[in-house]
C-alpha cells in the first residue's frame, strides 16, 4: 500500500477548525436553520406496549387554532416500503412498543402542537406485553448473524473437556443494563417538501446512508432527497434513520411547500431512537497451575425487539484477546415488545468487555497472580479468531506503559487494605480493544482553487469527532499543501457519497478516500495545477485487508474511593494508555480519549435504564433520573499513547479511536472498587445500593 | 402544555387576592420546578400569578438573634449570606448541595419549599400516580422504587420530598410566615408538611392562594455547630438518596442538645425526634450516635428497591453526628 511518508500536518495538535463557530454559536445545527414560515411537528405517543389502535379522535386538536394537520395511520400518506417495520411510520394501527408515535400535531408554533398533541385521544385495544429479560427464559434463539456480521456463535477446540480438567477455574455471571444514548443535541429535522423533492436538515451520523434508506421507504429517487448535516451535536449510534425522520418527512409532505421542523424532547429520546441491549453474560476461563488460559468461553444472552431483530455482539472481543487452546462463544436473544436496540457507542465490545476483563481480574485473584502479568502470559502470538497476524499489537506495551505512569508496581493485591479516613481506597486495570473497521464507498473530490489551495469535499459526518480538522490535515499531507490552503466541505448529500461515521471508521474510511483522491490529482496534474483542475477517488480495497488482523489496544487503569458510610464511589484519576496506530492530531484525540473513559465511567457508575415490566416503559426517563457523570465525577485523567507504525491499516497508519475510550474503563473501575472494598459487583451500574452492608 | 393566563399584581395582599379568586392557578416565583411540570402537563393551572418581586428579597436579624428570610431571597445569596454561613452552616451546605448553580441563582426561599416530588410516575402522565390525580393508584408502591421513601409513607403514595434546603431548615425549627385571603399565619416548619396519608396530593397544609411570605430561623445558641450531610449517585447535580442535616451540643463529653432531620426518606423532611431523645443526656460517642439513629429508624418500612437506604440513614446519621467539631 502506498502510504503518507512526508508528515506535517498529521501528528499536529491543531485546534478544532469548528471550534470558534461552535462557541460562538454560529455553527448551524439543524433545528437552527432559520425560515420564514416554519411548522411545527409534535408526535402523539402510544402509552400500551402492545395491541391495535381502535379509535382516534383529533377532533379537539384539530380544532384548536393554529393546528395545521393532525397526522395519524388512517390519514397519513402511504410509504413505498414498510419492510422495515421499525421505519413504517403510521401505516398501520398495530402497537409493538410503548411509546410508539401513533399521531402527530402540525402547528403554527411548538405550544400550540404540544398542546394540540395532548388532546389527541387515542384507544388502544391492549394486548399483553412481554418486556423482562431474563437468562430463564425459554425462548431464547439463536440470532443468524450478530450485527457486525460475525458469526452468532464459534467453536475452538474442546472447551468443556479443558475446562474440567483445568487447575484453576472461574465461573460467573456479569450483567449490564438497558442504557439509551442521549447526546446534547437530541434527534432533530427540519423536512422541506416542495412537491416533488424532499430537503432534510437533520441531525444525522451518515447523511448519505440517511438519503438511501429514506428514499426507499418514501419511493423517492435518491436525486430527489437532500440531506444537509455539517455540524451533529453528537449521535453515539443513534442518529441513524429512526422513526422521527420519517414523521418529519411525512409530515412535510401532508403539509407541503413550508417546512417542519421536529425536535425530540429529552423524554422521548427514550423510546424510538434506539438504546443498548441489556446483556447477561456467563464467563467460564480454566487456566493451569501456570496461569496459562486452557478454555474460554463467553456466553451472551441480549434482546431485541418482536418486530425486527439487533444482536449485540458482546462477545466478539473474547475471540480475539487472550490465548487459549479451547474457546466456546455463543449468542442468544430474546424478542420482547420494546423498541429497537441498536448501535451504541462501542457496541458490543463495551458491555462484552466489561464481562470478560471483570473475569479476567478474578482469575488472575484465583491464579495468585497480578493482573497486569496475568494478561501478559495470555498474551497470544497470532490472532486466535483468524489464526492471521496481527497488523500490529501493542496491548502488552499499553499495559506496562501503564502501570508505569499509574504507579501500579508496588500495589498490595489485598482488598479492602488502604483507608483515607472513611475512604476505602483500591485500583484496578483492564485491556482494551478495538477493531479497525473499514466502511466501502466512500468517495472525495478535490479542486484546485489557485494560489496554492485546494477544496477537499466529501459527505463525511463530524459528529463532535473532529474530522472537520483531522480531514483537513489528512488532505494537506496528501497533497504536500499547509492545512490553511485546505477549504473541507462535508455534511451534505450534495458532495460525494461517504460511510457513515460509525464503528470509528471515519478517519480510516474517508481519509482514505482523501488520500487516493490526493494521488489521482498529483498524478494528473503534477505539482504545479491549474486552476479549475479536479480530481475524484473513491476509498480503494485494502490489499492487507485479509491477510493481518487489524484491532487498536489500549489499556486502563483506574483508582476508585468508596465511602466506608455510604457507599458512594468516586474516581479521582485513571490513566489511558492506547496503542491505535498513528495519531492524526494529538489535541482533538486526546479529547475523544478522555470522552471515550468518561463514558466507560458513567457506564460503570451511573447509566441505567430502569424499565417497569407491567407499563414496558423506561420509568428513568429524563437526565433528572438517568444519570451520566457530572464535572465533580470526573477525575484526572492521564491520557497517553504509544507510537505505533502500522504500515498495513490505511496510507495514514491510523486506527479509530472514537470508542476504545470506553471499552476497559468499567472492567477497571469494577476491578478497584473490588480492591477497595472486597465487594465484587458483577451487575452495572456500581451503585451504592450494591455496596452497602 | 395548557395555554394559561400570567397574572401581575402590585403588592402580595393583590396578588393573594387575584389568585383566590381562579378556580386553578399557582403563584410564579423562579419556575425552575413549576415550569418543568407545566410542560410535562402535570400541573396544569389556568393562571400563574408572578409574585417574584413582591416578597422580600433581603435577609434581616431578629430581634432575638435569628434571622428572616424573605421569600424572594435566591439560594446562591442564601447559600452565601456571611451570617447564614457562621450561624447556621447547615443550611448553606444544604443549600449548596442542591440543584446547579445556575438553578440556586433563579430558584427562591420560597419556591424551594414548595419544590414536588421526583417521583418518575409522578413525572410521568401516562402512569397511575395518587399525588396527581387522586385515586388512580401508587405505581411507585410496586414499581422501581429505589429512591422512594422509607418511613411515614402509606399505601396511597410512598414519594419523597426533593428539597435540601427544607431539610435543613427542619432541623433549625424553622417558622414559614405566609399571607392566605383568611390572613397572616405563622407556621413550624414541621407542620408545613404532611405525610401522604390518603391525600397525597396535598405536599403541604398551605390553602389555596396562601403565599409564602418569609422564613424565620430561630436562634439555636448550637447551630454553629451543623452540618449537612446529603449522599447521592454522583458527585453533584442529584437529588438526595439519603441526607442528614444535624446541630449538636456537646458538653464534657455528654449531648446536652441536639436538632436532627433527614432528606430523602419521607414525604416530607424527616425531624428525627426519638434520635433526639435517645441522644439527649447521652454520651457523644458513636456507640450513642448509632443507637440513636438505630431508634429512628427502628420504624423504617423499606420497599423492593429501597432497603438500602435504612443502613444508609443509620450510618450518614452516626457519621454526620461524628463529625461535628463538638464530637471531636
Amino acid at each position: 500500500m502506498t502510504t503518507i511518508t512526508e508528515r506535517r500536518a498529521i501528528g499536529a495538535p491543531l485546534d478544532r477548525r469548528d471550534g470558534p463557530q461552535k462557541v460562538t454559536g454560529t455553527a448551524p445545527y439543524a433545528y437552527e436553520y432559520r425560515f420564514d414560515d416554519p411548522l411545527y411537528l409534535f408526535p402523539v405517543q402510544s402509552d400500551v406496549a402492545r395491541g391495535r389502535v381502535s379509535r382516534i379522535d383529533a377532533s379537539a386538536a384539530e380544532a384548536l387554532p393554529g393546528v395545521v394537520a393532525v397526522l395519524t395511520h388512517e390519514n397519513a400518506p402511504r410509504l413505498a416500503d414498510t419492510s422495515d417495520t421499525e421505519l413504517a411510520i403510521l401505516q398501520a394501527g398495530d402497537v409493538a412498543f410503548r411509546g410508539q408515535y401513533v399521531a402527530a400535531v402540525v402547528a403554527e408554533t411548538l405550544e400550540i402542537a404540544r398542546y394540540a398533541a395532548s388532546l389527541v385521544r387515542v384507544s388502544c385495544d391492549e394486548e399483553p406485553h412481554d418486556v423482562e429479560l431474563r437468562a430463564d427464559r425459554d425462548d431464547l434463539y439463536a440470532p443468524e448473524m450478530l450485527n457486525t456480521g460475525d458469526p452468532t456463535d464459534t467453536v475452538q477446540g474442546n472447551f468443556d473437556r479443558e475446562f474440567a480438567t483445568a487447575a484453576v477455574t472461574l465461573d460467573q455471571t456479569y450483567t449490564t443494563p438497558m442504557e439509551h444514548h442521549n447526546p446534547m443535541e437530541p434527534h432533530t429535522t427540519v423536512a422541506l417538501w416542495d412537491g416533488s423533492d424532499l430537503t432534510l436538515y437533520a441531525s444525522t451520523q451518515g447523511a448519505h446512508q440517511m438519503r438511501a434508506m429514506l428514499a426507499q421507504v418514501l419511493g423517492l429517487g435518491q436525486d430527489r432527497v437532500r440531506i444537509v448535516a455539517p455540524y451533529v451535536g453528537g449521535a453515539f449510534g443513534s442518529k441513524n434513520l429512526h422513526g422521527n425522520t420519517i414523521l418529519a418527512a411525512l409530515a412535510a409532505q401532508v403539509v407541503g411547500g413550508r417546512p417542519v421542523k421536529f425536535a425530540l424532547t429529552r423524554q422521548q429520546m427514550f423510546s424510538g431512537v434506539g438504546y443498548r441491549s441489556p446483556t447477561i453474560q456467563r464467563i467460564r476461563l480454566g487456566a493451569d497451575s501456570g496461569g496459562r488460559l486452557t478454555a474460554i468461553c463467553h456466553d451472551v444472552i441480549g434482546q431485541t425487539a418482536k418486530m425486527k431483530g439487533f444482536a449485540e455482539h458482546a462477545a466478539v472481543p473474547t475471540r480475539t484477546m487472550y490465548a487459549s487452546q479451547s474457546r466456546r462463544t455463543t449468542h442468544r436473544l430474546a424478542a420482547l415488545d420494546v423498541p429497537v436496540p441498536t448501535w451504541m457507542r462501542a457496541p458490543g465490545e463495551a458491555p462484552g468487555m466489561f464481562a470478560l476483563e471483570s473475569a479476567m481480574d478474578e482469575m488472575a485473584i484465583n491464579c495468585g497472580l497480578d493482573p497486569v502479568e496475568f494478561r501478559i502470559r495470555n498474551e497470544p502470538e497470532i490472532d486466535p479468531e483468524t489464526g492471521l497476524p496481527y497488523s500490529s499489537r501493542n496491548l502488552v506495551t499499553c499495559l506496562l506503559e501503564g502501570a508505569r505512569r499509574f504507579g501500579w508496581a508496588d500495589r498490595d493485591p489485598h482488598p479492602s487494605a488502604r483507608q483515607d479516613g472513611r475512604w476505602q481506597i483500591g485500583t484496578g486495570v483492564a485491556s482494551s480493544t478495538f477493531p479497525v473497521v473499514r466502511f466501502p464507498g466512500s468517495v472525495a473530490r478535490i479542486s484546485y482553487l489557485g494560489d496554492g489551495r485546494f477544496l477537499v469535499v466529501i459527505d463525511a459526518a463530524d459528529i463532535g469527532t473532529g474530522a472537520w480538522t483531522t480531514l483537513a490535515q489528512i488532505a494537506a499531507d496528501a497533497l504536500q499543501a499547509d492545512v490553511e490552503d485546505i477549504d473541507l466541505r462535508i455534511g451534505d448529500t450534495r458532495l460525494p457519497e461517504a460511510s457513515v461515521a460509525a464503528g470509528s471508521s471515519g478517519t480510516t474510511s474517508w481519509g482514505s478516500a482523501i488520500f487516493e483522491a490526493a494521488r489521482t490529482f498529483r498524478d494528473s496534474y503534477g505539482d504545479s495545477p491549474s486552476e479549475g483542475d479536479q480530481a475524484e477517488a473513491t476509498m480503494p480495497e485494502n490489499p492487507n485487508a485479509s491477510n493481518y488482523a487489524m484491532h487498536a489496544f489500549g489499556a486502563c487503569f483506574a483508582e476508585a474511593r468508596v465511602d466506608a458510610d455510604t457507599g458512594e464511589v468516586r474516581i479521582p484519576r485513571m490513566t489511558g494508555v492506547f496503542a491505535a496506530g498513528k495519531i492524526i492530531n494529538p489535541k482533538t484525540a486526546r479529547s475523544q480519549f478522555i470522552g471515550g473513559m468518561t463514558w466507560g465511567l458513567s457506564m460503570a457508575l451511573h447509566e441505567e435504564s430502569l424499565v417497569d415490566p407491567r407499563f414496558g416503559h423506561v420509568v428513568n426517563h429524563d437526565f433528572a433520573s438517568y444519570h451520566i457523570p457530572a464535572n465533580a465525577d470526573s477525575g484526572q485523567f492521564d491520557i497517553a499513547w504509544i507510537d505505533e507504525e502500522d504500515p498495513y491499516v490505511n496510507p495514514m497508519g491510523s486506527k479509530g479511536i472514537g470508542e476504545i475510550g470506553i471499552v476497559g474503563t468499567a472492567a477497571a473501575i469494577a476491578s478497584a472498587v473490588y480492591h477497595a472494598t472486597g465487594i465484587r459487583v458483577r451487575d452495572l451500574p456500581i451503585t451504592p445500593a450494591k455496596l452497602l452492608h | 402544555m395548557k395555554p394559561f393566563r400570567y397574572e401581575r399584581a402590585e403588592n402580595v395582599s393583590g396578588a393573594v387576592a387575584t389568585l383566590a379568586r381562579e378556580r386553578t392557578g399557582e403563584f410564579l416565583a423562579g419556575g425552575t420546578n413549576l415550569v418543568d411540570l407545566m410542560k410535562l402537563d402535570i400541573m396544569q393551572p389556568d393562571v400563574l400569578v408572578d409574585v417574584r418581586r413582591l416578597t422580600s428579597g433581603e435577609i434581616e436579624d431578629l430581634p432575638d438573634g435569628g434571622l428572616r428570610i424573605g421569600a424572594a431571597v435566591t439560594n446562591s445569596d442564601l447559600a452565601a449570606d456571611a451570617r447564614v454561613r457562621s450561624r447556621y452552616p447547615v443550611l448553606s451546605q444544604a443549600l449548596l448541595s442542591g440543584a446547579s448553580g445556575q438553578l440556586r441563582n433563579l430558584a427562591t426561599t420560597g419556591g424551594n419549599l414548595l419544590q414536588r416530588t421526583r417521583c418518575a410516575y409522578f413525572y410521568d402522565t401516562t402512569t397511575p400516580c395518587n399525588k396527581r390525580e387522586p385515586g388512580t393508584g401508587c405505581s411507585a408502591l410496586q414499581g422501581c422504587n429505589s429512591g422512594h421513601a422509607i418511613l411515614g409513607a402509606s399505601p396511597h403514595c410512598v414519594a419523597t420530598h426533593p428539597s435540601d434546603m427544607a431539610v435543613a431548615m427542619t432541623a433549625l425549627d424553622a417558622v414559614v410566615r405566609t399571607r392566605g385571603p383568611a390572613g397572616e399565619r405563622e407556621i413550624p416548619i414541621s407542620d408545613l408538611y404532611r405525610l401522604p396519608g390518603q391525600e397525597p396530593e396535598r405536599d403541604t397544609t398551605l390553602e389555596h392562594a396562601e403565599l409564602i411570605t418569609a422564613v424565620d430561623l430561630p436562634p439555636l445558641e448550637f447551630s454553629p455547630n451543623s452540618r449537612y450531610r446529603k449522599v447521592r449517585e454522583r458527585a453533584s447535580y442529584a437529588f438526595a438518596l439519603v441526607s442528614v442535616a444535624a446541630a449538636l451540643r456537646v458538653r464534657d463529653g455528654v449531648v446536652l442538645d441536639t436538632r436532627i432531620a433527614l432528606g430523602g426518606v419521607a414525604h416530607k423532611p424527616w425531624r428525627a425526634r426519638k434520635a433526639e431523645d435517645v441522644l439527649r443526656g447521652a454520651p457523644a460517642v458513636q456507640e450513642s450516635f448509632r443507637a440513636a439513629a438505630d431508634a429512628e429508624l427502628a420504624d423504617a418500612a423499606p420497599l423492593r428497591d429501597n432497603a438500602y437506604k435504612v443502613p444508609l440513614a443509620v450510618n450518614v446519621m452516626t457519621r454526620t453526628l461524628l463529625d461535628l467539631p463538638e464530637s471531636r
